[in-house]
């Protein structure tokens, strides 16, 4: 048994307090101790982009984040994202697009989306491409993800113009 | 042929064109007896439903990160599970010391062979694995004994002290040699030598053919192995239940399984439990496309160590055990040899074909089957035969992967008559379209051809391609290959041999307005729980929302034999159409009842039910179920689908028989680099005839999963092992990094042209879009390599050093 260090980390806006081996990735404090596992485990070593959570508003691989790196940071999983009666506009267009086929790669490949989108309010397919290039799907060919972030990407102009907020 | 452009895509620049066949399927009716029942149920009652790109029923839960996969289940006091696996290839097993791990503080339970010594197999007739060896290791990372401890550390810590003696055998990796080598027996099930099966059919007089053809095309082919990777790696969780003094006891099982059924025949055989005492649950799953269809060890070491603990057990495959798991693409070498006369018109195809099945049979008996049976369409071959050997090796079992045993054959088989083209001059789009074999047919091996818009996707690829302006006529280095393909929609043979129904579905409406629809079909992801609430919105035009979708749970749910061979719209579809069409009925009789109108002029849509005549008058779908209620009592219903029968009358001949074949047609275009050999698919045009697209949307996005799938065989994956020095037989490359599959910047654009031929036996006229457009990936580029700078590539994957050779050899 390896020692557990005390943590308080921001997770989806809550302050969260709790003990957790010194040992373990974010990935295992969000799936183990809070519950959380909408980010999931599909390689454990960084290769496919399932566990992708924003850190700092920064996609972060979290299997490979130890948790005492990112001690006291704020953290912003996929249960964090939608509102409570509505999605964000990118959960929105991977539904309505059918980009959620099994559905397991897709919270990471939507946080990645989420931060494109926030420092790029207009991506062209090519910076699509590469934004989401460590986020390995398997069903869809990529297809419908693309045309999904497109689709976010437009929705969350007119609500930027609109004045609506997240 | 007409195309129509249908509703608003959901980026402006995209338009979704469907090719449809028109008065055609008047035609296919005369082909069937019981005609006017397959007319009615082929035709969507006017719901509305049918035909849109709505959204997948459990889509909002994905998207919020709230489905519920295995690993995502925690049990009270649940334990978690480790396997220890064989470092050797070959190897006996003198003795095994489990008492260091069991004394270690945190460990629950060991067990090893002995404690599961029964024999499985996905097919009954090759039962040929245990969850844990026996008596021999086969393949490294075969599984040898299970831990069960407080946590996945310790777990770990355990099975380093598992002491385990091997006397090391040698071992087989190369088919060849296992088919040499009869006196090494690899897998002692095995009846002759190595082989699992072979399978040598002869239809017509294929010597004659070929003697009389005006050009034989005579080529050795080789399709590498590679394997499914899906994002989720297998993980099961497994609880037992004391009942009581004398009583069994309920096992419950969450499994990351796309055949729910089979393994719960398999669980209560293997445990010696009743059936009516095992539950499978198959919660959301996270891709298979075939590397979760047969039973695998960690589900049997699962429910034995939760019966010996009496607390729930976890086992969640780290992602190397998931290469080892495998069960993907078998490799084969192929001879093939294709004779055509003088025009193109095939006159004879022969086959050889060795199958490399890895360490244990799975499907393999099918797989020797299919990598024939398969391949007499969507041309029409007037003699043919085949002589396939699936013998076995020293590494992870080989099995189904998305376009089972027949994806090898094809690419061989495309390449071969691209070539014939070639030879005779003729444009490669003509030779497949001179060869068409056309509807309401009978292949030359027996198998009944209904609806067929093969055609169709010929002209479909070929006009988006812009084919004959360019094919031939590009600048060297860039160039365009088509390809053509058949598969099945389900099978009428059913795993185990039984005549029971092999969909089912159970329907119940409440006065809430609610319907609950329970399924035994899996969704592995491809919407087979979307598909059955559609149809049940169609037939008793209720809303997506007032559905709810129970599936793949074997307490629950009616059974239905799970995710694979492409059955699953096909046969649950028609089971959901038959339930839904009873309650359709009995809402209609009861609200004409109410509206003293005859019940046919009661139409039920929208969430209302309506006077057909008079659109004034209506009532919401909640009143009119709690008419219905009133009248009949408690609403449910059920209803299944079970195969005609089907097949060439001998042995074999159902195998590969299907109520409805798709067909698929695409165009790759390519550059070659002729410095580096590296080859870039910029584009992949796909044509598939689903029949009938139920949601545009999904089928879509199978059409372009496969084709991507396809691509990554083609260049970048390779299930290959060291065959020397220490760590023989050792996986090269087991992770995500190393076995490299595309990313968003690797994978070319995609085009989807769906095709529809309304298959007169298919729910609403649909058939399978899953697995058949894969096919024609690998051979399409390889075509078009072909016309970009002239070399044949008949070995894969199509690698920049292989690229060279050829290009060196072409100039010398």
């Amino acid at each position: 048994m390896s020692k557990e260090l005390p943590i308080s980390l921001r997770v989806n806006g809550q302050l969260q307090r709790f003990f957790a081996p010194a040992h373990w990735t974010l990935l295992e404090v969000l799936r183990y101790r809070l519950n959380l596992t909408g980010s999931k485990q599909g390689c454990d070593k960084g290769d496919c982009g399932a566990c992708t959570v924003l850190v700092k508003g920064k996609p972060v691989l979290s299997c490979l984040a130890l948790i005492g790196q990112i001690a006291q940071d704020d953290v912003l999983t996929i249960e964090g994202l939608a509102q409570p009666t509505k999605l964000h506009p990118v959960q929105d267009a991977f539904d309505e697009c059918g980009a959620l086929q099994c559905g397991f790669c897709q919270s990471g490949m939507m946080m990645s989306a989420v931060a494109l989108l926030e420092e790029n309010k207009e991506p062209t397919v090519q910076e699509i491409n590469e934004a989401l290039g460590g986020n390995l799907c398997r069903c869809t060919g990529y297809t419908k993800i693309i045309e999904a972030v497109q689709v976010a990407a437009k929705t969350l102009k007119e609500e930027d113009v609109s004045g609506e907020t997240l | 042929m007409s195309t129509k452009v249908r509703g608003e895509g959901p980026v402006d620049s995209r338009e979704r064109t469907t090719v449809v066949n028109q008065g055609r399927a008047e035609a296919q009716w005369d082909i069937e007896e019981d005609r006017s029942v397959r007319a009615e149920i082929s035709s969507p009652p006017g719901g509305g439903i049918i035909g849109k790109g709505l959204r997948k029923v459990e889509g909002a839960s994905k998207a919020i990160g709230r489905a519920i996969y295995a690993d995502d289940i925690t049990r009270p006091g649940m334990l978690h599970g480790k396997i220890l696996r064989s470092p050797h290839a070959h190897a006996r097993i003198k003795g095994i010391d489990v008492s260091d791990a069991l004394a270690l503080e945190g460990v629950e339970a060991v067990i090893t062979g002995a404690d599961l010594p029964g024999k499985y197999g996905i097919i009954p007739w090759t039962h040929d694995e245990t969850a844990l060896a026996q008596e021999k290791v086969l393949f490294v990372g075969d599984e040898v004994a299970a831990v069960a401890a407080i946590d996945e550390d310790t777990a770990n810590a355990a099975l380093r002290l598992i002491k385990v003696e091997y006397e090391v055998l040698e071992a087989i990796y190369d088919p060849q040699e296992a088919l040499a080598n009869a006196d090494n027996k690899i897998n002692e099930f095995a009846k002759r030598g190595n082989i699992t099966k072979r399978v040598a059919l002869d239809f017509g007089d294929v010597d004659a053919a070929l003697e009389a053809s005006a050009c034989v095309v005579e080529e050795d082919y080789f399709f590498c192995g590679n394997t499914h990777a899906p994002i989720e790696p297998h993980c099961t969780v497994a609880e037992f239940e004391p009942r009581s003094r004398n009583g069994q006891g309920q096992l419950t099982v969450w499994s990351s399984t796309q055949i729910p059924h089979y393994l719960h025949r398999e669980l209560s055989r293997v445990l010696g439990l009743s059936p009516s005492r095992v539950r499978v649950i198959q919660p959301v799953l996270g891709g298979a496309f075939g590397g979760k269809s047969d039973p695998f060890s960690l589900e049997f070491c699962a429910a034995k160590l939760a019966m010996t603990t009496g607390r729930p057990v976890k086992f969640l495959f780290t992602r190397e055990e998931v290469f080892y798991a495998h069960r993907g693409r078998h490799p084969m070498e192929m001879k093939f040899e294709v004779g055509c006369d003088n025009m193109g018109k095939i006159k004879g195809v022969r086959s050889q074909i060795l199958i490399d099945g890895g360490a244990y049979a799975s499907y393999g008996l099918v797989t020797a089957y299919y990598s024939g049976q398969l391949l007499t369409g969507p041309y029409h071959f007037p003699n043919y035969a085949f002589d396939s050997t699936r013998v076995y090796t020293n590494k992870p079992p080989c099995g189904p992967k998305r376009g089972h045993g027949s994806v090898q054959p094809r690419f061989a088989f495309e390449v071969a008559l691209d070539e014939v083209a070639t030879q005779l001059g003729i444009d490669p789009v003509e030779i497949r379209r001179l060869n068409y074999q056309g509807e309401s047919t009978q292949t030359v091996n027996g198998q009944r051809i209904t609806s067929n818009g093969f055609d169709m996707c010929l002209d479909s690829v070929e006009k988006a391609s812009d084919w004959k302006k360019r094919h031939g006529k590009l600048p060297r280095g860039k160039g365009l290959g088509i390809v053509g393909s058949m598969y099945i929609s389900g099978t009428n043979y059913p795993i185990y041999p039984n005549t029971m129904p092999q969909a089912a579905i159970q329907l119940q409406l409440d006065r809430s307005g609610k319907v609950t629809v329970f399924t035994g079909a899996s969704d592995i992801g491809q919407g087979s729980d979307s598909v059955v609430a559609y149809i049940v919105c169609e037939e008793l035009g209720c809303e997506l929302e007032d559905v709810r979708v129970v599936a793949a749970d074997t307490d629950l749910c009616p059974v239905d034999l799970g995710a694979y061979s492409s059955r699953v719209t096909f046969m649950i579809g028609n089971a959901c159409i038959d339930a839904a069409k009873k309650l359709r009925k009995k809402i209609q009789e009861a609200v004409g009842e109410f509206w003293e109108l005859p019940p046919k002029q009661v139409a039920l849509a929208g969430g209302f039910a309506l006077h057909i005549k008079d659109t004034g008058r209506s009532i919401p779908l909640r009143e009119a179920f709690q008419l219905a209620e009133s009248k009949f009592g408690t609403l449910g219903s059920v209803g299944s689908y079970n195969t005609p029968k089907l097949g060439g009358d001998y042995r074999g001949g159902t195998i590969g028989a299907s109520p409805a074949y798709s067909f698929t047609a695409h165009v790759a275009e390519v550059d070659v680099d002729e410095e580096t050999g590296i080859i870039e698919v910029n584009k992949i045009w796909v044509a598939h005839d689903c029949g009938r697209a139920l949601n545009p949307v999904l089928v879509e996005g199978q059409m372009e999963g496969s084709a991507y799938m396809g691509f990554a065989e083609a260049f970048m994956e390779e299930h290959v092992f060291y065959e020397e020095g220490i760590p023989a037989g050792l996986h090269k490359g087991p992770s995500l990094l190393d076995y490299r599959i595309p990313t968003s910047e690797d994978t070319p654009e995609l085009e989807a042209l769906i095709v529809e031929s309304f298959d007169p036996e298919g729910p609403y006229g649909a058939k399978e879009a899953g697995e058949g457009p894969l096919h024609p990936s690998i051979p399409a580029i390889a075509n078009a390599v072909y016309d970009a700078v002239g070399i044949r590539l008949r070995r894969m994957p199509f690698s920049p050093s292989s690229v060279l050779r050829l290009l060196n050899e072409q100039e010398g």
